[in-house]
């Protein structure tokens, strides 16, 4: 995995824990107009991220949720548990 | 229905062989308050839980709990990845490999194999709460130790990261808990 890539994954990551976080505190806290806001503002922000991932490192959700676009590269490694991912 | 996603919660990357700590740290994928009895309890929980909202959370915390999973599952996996036979057997981890080899399976520490007897489903949707705080607690108290054992910065990063988390699920099911006992107590009174 190059330089590149892991940047790439760890701006997705940083992203997608944000929505994580956001939306278990929105299920209990689902009249905070801030914290829709916010959630609904990292959705598009994550797709865009994910959209760059993507178009360079193949998909990164399968069942159709991905695109695969050269290739069916969902088969490719490195798998996340194994090192530098 | 669930959707796999090909990277970690967490980013895992240890870079020496030490089945010491696997052995400490594989309680939190098959013990009694690790990431799998977590997972599989709320998720089969939140049948029959009463309102939405409890059912919302009990399914994405649930499903936060299988990405923790991952996430140690790669921590032990890496840990005895490249450990030397003589190293495995110092760490007491002899019996393990004889039936696992470096695989990863639901032990706790000792060897224990994982049971359906560390959790509950109770139907009572305020018991079942109950034990999901406890749970929240019970796990947190485990990483707290797990850090006390770990001689790895890059394995007690990790482990403070999973420990952060169950201090935010245990916030989460508190404010589920008086929720359902705001919407029993109006049942009650209707
Ligand atoms: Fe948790």
């Amino acid at each position: 995995m190059n330089k590149e890539q892991v940047e790439l994954l760890q701006k997705l990551r940083a992203l997608e824990f944000t929505a994580i976080d956001l939306n278990l505190f929105l299920d209990t806290h689902p009249e905070c107009q801030e914290a829709l806001h916010d959630y609904n503002r990292i959705v598009k922000e994550l797709a865009d991220v994910r959209c760059a991932y993507e178009a360079k490192f193949g998909p990164t959700l399968n069942f159709g949720l991905s695109e695969s676009k050269m290739g069916w590269r969902w088969i490719d490694g490195p798998w996340p548990w194994q090192a530098g991912y | 229905m669930w959707i796999y996603e090909k990277k970690l919660e967490y980013p895992v990357r240890v870079c020496r062989p030490n089945p010491r700590l696997a052995k400490d740290v594989i309680t939190q994928y098959g013990g009694p308050d690790g990431e799998l009895s977590a997972s599989l309890r709320y998720l089969t929980q939140r049948y029959t839980m009463p309102t939405n909202q409890a059912i919302a959370t009990l399914t994405d915390i649930g499903t936060e709990e299988l990405a923790h999973m991952e996430i140690v599952a790669a921590l032990v996996y890496q840990l005895v990845k490249d450990a030397p036979l003589h190293q495995i057997i110092e760490a007491g981890l002899d019996g393990y490999f004889s039936d696992h080899d470096r695989a990863v399976f639901w032990v706790n520490s000792e060897g224990v194999p994982w049971t359906a007897a560390y959790v509950q489903s109770k139907g009572d949707p305020i018991a079942d709460l109950h034990e999901d705080m406890a749970a929240e607690e019970k796990a947190r108290a485990t990483y707290e130790n797990l850090i006390n054992l770990s001689d790895d910065p890059d394995v007690t990063d990790v482990l403070r990261f999973l420990r952060a988390r169950e201090v935010v699920h245990f916030q989460r099911f508190g404010e589920t808990l008086m929720r359902v006992q705001d919407y029993l107590q109006c049942k009650k009174v209707y």
